[in-house]
């Protein structure tokens, strides 16, 4: 019994233990994603996180102990960013001749979702930091922590913002899309691109190629965009 | 496989040194896509290389998510103090800037290319 006891404590502080949670919590959230075919509301990274926090939780792990292993992971949302290139690569006929759409889309998209949720976080009577921490919310996580940091909020809370963004625009977009009868690909997927990032391009990319590839573009565009917008929708708040 | 997968680093290293050698607004992996891009461009060699390495990062995009996801349970305090209006603005700003995002390319698209393909 003491063997196992001092198995665990190795186990608890090794790096491959969260690993290979992190990959399992994921399989599962897909398998789940997949049993509900697909359906908006089981989302494989709401019910990884969930799963995930559950357990350290259980065990009493700390977060630094459990990213120690889950980094390795979180690393590769650089080079997955890079590689958006090719779902972008293979559609550059329709991208080049969607301009116009784009720029559009990208501006009214962008100013909503940052002008919107600091509205809204000010009249809740959010403080500063918060509504700092807020505004890079539709942009992908590496990109927000570096906004919300320069702007004086707070980035691993930008962090946990950026994915609860992610996630409520990859269960809705679907069904809102749906009721607002906007069947164009290219605009379904640029939307969601820029309101909700990587985990909306990811939905994307299940659903259609083609609103998967304008989704990265729009993730793009969006992360450019807010770095030159936030500072100046803050100011109009305080 | 090794050399699609080191060109992709690779850019996004040239895209983080352009990035701070320039004080670009842009991150660096943001960069490095657009360098990738233009690469694939220039060169059908180099996106017959990168394609294949490419999707199969980008099939499970969702998964990169989690640990920053999971994150959540170091601010459990701020967010019962103020979850309330973050969780107001999360969700009516996104809904928001879908409609509105969509709305504004469907309209600028029908306005603009009355006979385009993709439509």
């Amino acid at each position: 019994m003491l063997e196992m006891v001092e198995i665990w404590s190795y186990l608890t502080e090794s790096p491959l233990i969260w690993l290979t949670a992190t990959l399992l919590a994921y399989i599962f959230g897909d398998w789940c994603a997949t049993r509900a075919g697909r359906a908006p509301l089981v989302n494989p990274v709401l019910v990884a996180v969930l799963l995930l926090a559950g357990l350290l939780w259980l065990t009493g792990t700390s977060y630094a102990t459990y990213f120690e292993g889950a980094q390795f992971v979180h690393f590769l949302l650089g080079p997955a960013t890079v590689a958006l290139a090719v779902p972008l690569w293979l559609n550059r006929d329709s991208v080049r001749r969607a301009a116009l759409p784009i720029l559009a889309a990208l501006v009214v998209g962008s100013c909503v979702a940052l002008l919107s949720a600091l509205w809204i976080g000010h009249a809740f009577g959010l403080p500063f930091n918060l509504l700092a921490t807020l505004a890079p919310k539709s942009t992908t996580a590496p990109v927000a922590l570096g906004i919300a940091e320069s702007l004086g909020g707070s980035p691993t809370l930008a962090a946990v913002l950026v994915i609860l963004t992610g996630m409520i625009g990859a269960i809705v977009v679907t069904p809102l899309m749906n009721a607002l009868r906007i069947r164009d690909w290219r605009a379904r997927g640029f939307a969601v691109g820029v309101a909700a990032h990587g985990i909306g391009t990811a939905r994307a990319l299940q659903v259609h190629p083609q609103a998967g590839a304008f989704a990265g573009i729009g993730m793009a565009l969006n992360a450019v965009l807010t770095a030159f917008l936030a500072p100046w929708a803050l100011a109009l708040y305080f | 496989m090794i050399h699609a997968l080191a060109l992709i680093l690779a850019c996004q290293l040239a895209g983080e040194t352009l990035a701070r050698l320039f004080s670009l607004p842009a991150p660096g992996p943001v960069i490095g896509m657009a360098l990738l891009f233009a690469l694939m461009l220039a060169a059908p060699r180099v996106a017959a290389l990168v394609q294949p390495v490419g999707e199969a990062i980008l099939r499970h995009l969702s998964l990169l998510f989690v640990p920053a996801g999971v994150g959540v349970v170091g601010h459990l305090a701020m967010l019962s103090n103020y979850g309330t209006g973050l969780a107001v603005a999360l969700m009516v700003s996104t809904v928001l800037a879908l409609a509105a995002g969509a709305g504004a390319f469907v309209l600028v698209a029908h306005l603009t290319q009355k006979d385009n393909p993709d439509a």
